[in-house]
């Protein structure tokens, strides 16, 4: 088995209303739960906060939005899963609720010593 | 925080026993009322930002770790914070709740004051006088309604556009018609004003008119219409949790809710077909709202009073305590419609009084009570007046007149339910007669 990060990207119709928060997290808690019970889920991860990050730019601190163009490209969160190869972890991503509402799933292997 | 909220009226319907999957609409309400009691009525939409910030946030930790336990309490320390944050941010900005007072201005009364707002104790009444708010004089019934759903039921726009069939438009305007009434008062509704009991009575008829768009609208999908059901039965808890809203005519009120929700199950079957009364199988009704039916309806015989709600609520008894449509003691039924008809006399009334009659009549009574109905043309588009004449007919042995009338009848179907009934009904015509079949 390898690994592979996801880097949820920021979906662009994100939930509005109570009842489609309920229902979004309730798809990723089921989908996080087909992964484990499969084994390929090494690390949750962590959502991220898509407000007030950025980037440091360089050693004097310099600190700014970015480093993306777009804000749909904002990173909203990562997982670690397993995966035989580059191909299953791209179809393991496809099942991501993130898919449903405009935002997109980055995989990318861990590199092995 | 199971069980705080959880309770007999609530128990055994839908969607699991901890009400979690309802638990971000019933969450937004609470820290919705406890906000704009904090933040004053005026800043309705500040405390509507700050509930959706502190929703997105739990939403989207609890994706990846599942919901904790003791969510309720975490959502309200976390509104408390922003809450704390918005008042340094803007206390020179905006007029806040005039309970505050001065005490905004300095950090350490500001924070000794937000401490207060949200104590349990403090927190018990804030969806209460939320909803009496919601029920101001100035606003229309429907309007009532909508923002009830909105502010206290957690439903959007879209989902409450849905639920009526209307145009997500209109609910729209009818919202913000609705929050523009409510933040031109002053503060929250007082639980001690002196006009407190007509504006229970004006909630109350707010919950009837939910629970009935739940229980007879016209939406296709079952499960939107049990949840409107589950949410008016939430709403008159609450009445009954405060003293002086719970009176005999309240909890007729639940009462009458609880025997029509006890025999939601049954109304639909595993085939997703509309059953009637007649059909239904009989098991599947729900024991535990039976059982808090008939405790809620010896509650309501405490006042001298007989309310509308008192006449349901027995019919509703009668309905759902009897083993078999046969078993049904329609004389007492007909009876109590007789009565609904001098309280409060309408031709859906006069129609249900019509079945009654020909149950106990024969149809040829039935017939002939439906034909006086005065008003008659009000149901001219209700499928169930049209259809209730089929069964007459049929049961009279006339099946091209009653063919007739269930083909009126599906013309006016409202939703794919409703239409499948009426082509069982429309074959039968062709088939042995057999028994009449109340709207269920």
């Amino acid at each position: 088995m390898d690994q592979f990060v996801y880097l949820y990207r920021r979906p662009t119709t994100p939930p509005a209303t109570p009842q489609q928060m309920q229902e979004v997290m309730q798809r990723w808690q089921a989908w996080f739960k087909d992964l484990e019970k499969a084994g390929h889920l090494a690390n949750y991860g962590q959502p991220l906060a898509d407000a007030g990050g950025g980037v440091v730019k360089d050693k004097k601190g310099s600190f700014s939005d970015g480093p993306y163009a777009e804000t749909k490209d904002v990173v909203v969160g990562y997982s670690v899963i397993a995966a035989a190869d580059l191909d299953q972890a791209v179809k393991l991503a496809t099942g991501c609720p993130i898919l449903d509402r405009g935002g997109m799933v980055e995989v990318r292997a861990i590199m092995k010593m | 925080m199971k069980g705080d909220v959880e309770n007999g009226l609530e128990a055994g319907q839908g969607d699991g026993p901890d009400g979690r999957d309802r638990l971000f609409r019933r969450e937004s309400a609470r820290l919705l009322a406890v906000l704009t009691r904090a933040f004053g009525v005026e800043n309705i939409a500040l405390a509507e930002d700050v509930v959706q910030e502190t929703l997105v946030n739990a939403f989207e930790a609890w994706s990846y770790r599942g919901v904790p336990a003791h969510h309720s309490a975490l959502l309200m320390a976390s509104a408390k914070n922003r809450a704390l944050d918005v008042f340094r941010r803007e206390r020179t900005a905006r007029k806040f709740a005039p309970e505050l007072g001065r005490v905004v201005e300095s950090e350490w009364t500001l924070r000794q004051a937000i401490e207060a707002l949200f104590l349990p104790d403090a927190l018990k009444d804030d969806e209460l006088r939320m909803m009496l708010s919601c029920c101001h004089p100035r606003l229309h019934a429907d309007a009532q309604v909508a923002l009830i759903l909105n502010v206290l039921c957690g439903f959007g726009v879209g989902e409450i556009a849905s639920a009526f069939l209307v145009s997500p438009s209109a609910i729209e305007k009818r919202l913000s018609r609705g929050k523009k009434v409510l933040s031109e008062s002053s503060r929250l509704f007082e639980l001690t004003a002196e006009d407190f009991a007509p504006r229970v009575a004006t909630v109350r008829r707010a919950i009837y008119l939910l629970f009935s768009e739940g229980y007879h609208g016209a939406h296709p999908h079952a499960a939107v219409r049990v949840d409107l059901c589950l949410e008016a039965m939430r709403l008159a808890r609450l009445l009954l949790g405060h003293g002086p809203a719970a009176t005999p005519e309240t909890c007729a009120l639940a009462a009458l809710m609880c025997f029509g929700a006890a025999r939601l199950p049954g109304r639909i079957d595993e085939a997703g077909n509309l059953k009637a009364l007649f059909d239904q199988d009989r098991s599947r009704w729900d024991v535990t709202l039976i059982a808090e039916g008939v405790k809620l309806l010896d509650a309501s015989a405490a006042g001298d009073e007989i309310t509308a709600y008192h006449v349901e609520a027995a019919i509703g008894a009668h309905h759902t305590l009897a083993t078999s449509a046969e078993e049904t003691p329609w004389g007492e039924i007909m009876a109590l419609y007789d009565t609904l008809m001098k309280i409060r006399p309408s031709p859906v009334v006069a129609l249900n009084r019509a079945i009654a009659i020909s149950q106990h009549e024969g149809p040829a009574r039935g017939l002939e009570a439906m034909r006086a109905i005065e008003g008659a043309d009000r149901l001219a588009r209700y499928p169930f007046y049209a259809a209730a004449l089929g069964e007459l007919e049929l049961r009279m042995g006339n099946a091209s007149f009653a063919r007739e009338s269930f083909v009126r009848a599906l013309r006016l179907a409202r939703n794919d339910g409703e239409r499948r009934f009426l082509e069982r009904r429309i074959a039968a015509c062709r088939a042995e007669p057999t028994g009449g079949r109340p709207d269920g």
